[in-house]
């Protein structure tokens, strides 16, 4: 019988202590003991409760959990699981903190992951600007090891800062000791992955709420969120609020409930960036009572994404805040497909000419015959998000192209600065 | 079910050298930067002989042929 859970929320941050990451004794005295049930070979009981659960990815492309795991588990020979706690997403800061602060959350969900989809192998890779996080899972991988819990063997590595450098493709090349960038596919990692064995990648997050599953079962996590998309989910708020946090939400919550949870706006908004760089911009009235779900954000041109939510003030300048993080995401590609080398660089540099109100017209007229001729062309999605990107901030903005258009210039004040990561120049 | 045939390119591979478009016209176009375009419906077997032309003189071999 598994355990009761937790009514309501916090559920993942149940255990989140200020004064630093949580120990392995009072991780388990606060969630329970991992409940080991033992994989089989087409995939043990855990695979089950996961898709009863309808838990989906939280790493950006919402795919249903079980569904992925039972694949691996379907195929021959021992598996690995790669946890992706890469967050190349700039303004998402969620995967971050539950690796520093709540560790053995996530090395649960892949241990007991593992015994289910028969995998002896965890590969924990993290963003190696993240020294926080780094440390905080050796030292929780070192204690799981003395106290002997867990079959897998378990390491980390330390991945490049690159937006592209978690796409799963990317992740499995450099674990096996290429470049952190994509790789064509077939062969997908789940048939061939990790030293060519079939590899079950999961986002940090969504191994923490298998972990919580695995002991609180899946009717306990469809009290929370709707029937299609239930359970809670880590959220980053940023922008012009009064306090930038992580949180846990029900799915469902609405933005404005959620930008509420964060002291509320520090003034008037005139849009959001939802679901991060890789998402949508909406303008703020429309996107306010939206609920957080991908089904209502889907209807708006968006979806959830990576779970961010950053705030944009009124009388301040989108284009030139888009046209800033345009160019950052055009020198983010890995460089190794022609429309994604060319095609971003060009995007970048017509919102460029939009943002400074030169040649306007002629250059949203490109933009748009740019994004029908980029689009779906690259060898991973990567050049897709970008276009969205731009896309949403060319609608969602569109009274300022008109003013940039007829005035030739940018008459609102300069936007405040979008974080922009800085690359240290290695892919290996 | 009859096996339908398909080009795709690998654009990892690709450099733009244009083959492809040259020998393929009816399937293939270029981009601005010469990179192809490939029309994604089954190509038909009076076309075959071309679309195989194509692949086999890609000097990058990134162009494939799929029958699924």
């Amino acid at each position: 019988m598994p355990r009761v859970g937790p009514e309501g929320l916090p559920r993942l941050l149940a255990g989140y202590r200020p004064d630093g990451p949580i120990g392995l004794q009072d991780h388990v005295a606060q969630y329970g003991p991992p409940p080991w049930r033992g994989g089989h070979r087409h995939g043990g009981p855990l695979i089950d409760a996961v898709e009863a659960s309808g838990l989906r990815g939280r790493g950006g492309a919402s795919f249903p959990t079980g569904r992925k795991m039972r694949t691996v588990a379907q195929h021959r020979g021992r598996s690995v699981v790669v946890v992706n706690g890469s967050e190349g997403e700039a303004l998402s800061a969620k995967d971050r903190l539950l690796l520093t602060s709540l560790p053995h959350l996530v090395l649960d969900g892949a241990a007991l992951a593992a015994e289910a989809v028969g995998a002896d192998e965890i590969v924990v890779a993290v963003d190696r600007a993240s020294r926080r996080a780094q440390a905080s899972v050796h030292r929780a991988i070192e204690a799981r090891r003395a106290a002997q819990v867990g079959g897998a063997l378990v390491r980390g590595v330390a991945l490049p800062s690159r937006y592209v450098a978690g796409e799963e493709t990317a992740l499995v090349n450099f674990v096996n000791g290429g470049a952190a960038k994509p790789t064509f596919t077939p062969p997908r990692p789940f048939e061939r992955g990790v030293n060519g064995r079939p590899t079950l990648i999961q986002n940090a997050e969504t191994l923490a709420h298998v972990a919580l599953i695995a002991r609180y079962g899946p009717d306990w996590f469809r009290q929370l969120g709707t029937p299609d998309e239930p359970g809670s989910t880590l959220l980053t708020i940023a922008g012009a609020v009064e306090h930038g946090i992580v949180c846990e939400v029900a799915l469902g919550t609405t933005i404005g409930a959620a930008v509420t949870a964060a002291g509320g706006a520090t003034g008037t908004l005139s849009a959001f960036l939802v679901g991060g760089y890789y998402g949508s911009w909406l303008p703020a009235d429309e996107a306010w009572d939206v609920p957080l779900l991908n089904a209502t954000l889907r209807a708006h041109g968006a979806s959830l994404g990576t779970g961010v939510l950053y705030a944009f003030p009124v009388g301040h300048c989108g284009l030139v805040a888009a046209a800033q993080v345009a160019d950052y995401l055009a020198g983010e590609t890995a460089g190794q497909c022609g429309p994604c080398v060319y095609g971003l660089r060009a995007i970048a540099d017509a919102m460029a000419s939009i943002a400074a109100g030169q040649q306007v017209a002629a250059m949203v007229e490109r933009l748009h015959r740019l994004f029908d001729e980029v689009r779906g062309r690259g060898a991973c999605n990567y050049p897709d998000g970008v276009i969205r990107f731009v896309e949403t901030a060319l609608r969602t903005f569109g009274a300022e192209v008109e003013r940039h258009a007829a005035q030739r210039r940018c008459l609102l004040a300069p936007p405040p600065a979008m974080p922009i990561p800085v690359f240290d120049g290695r892919w290996q | 079910m009859k096996k339908q045939h398909r080009l795709i390119v690998n654009m990892i591979e690709c450099e733009a050298h244009g083959v492809c478009a040259e020998l393929f016209p009816e399937r293939v176009q270029l981009d601005e930067w010469g990179y192809p375009i490939i029309d994604q419906e089954p190509i038909p077997p009076a076309l075959l002989k071309h679309a195989r032309r194509a692949v086999q003189n890609c000097p990058k071999l990134a162009l494939i042929l799929t029958d699924e």
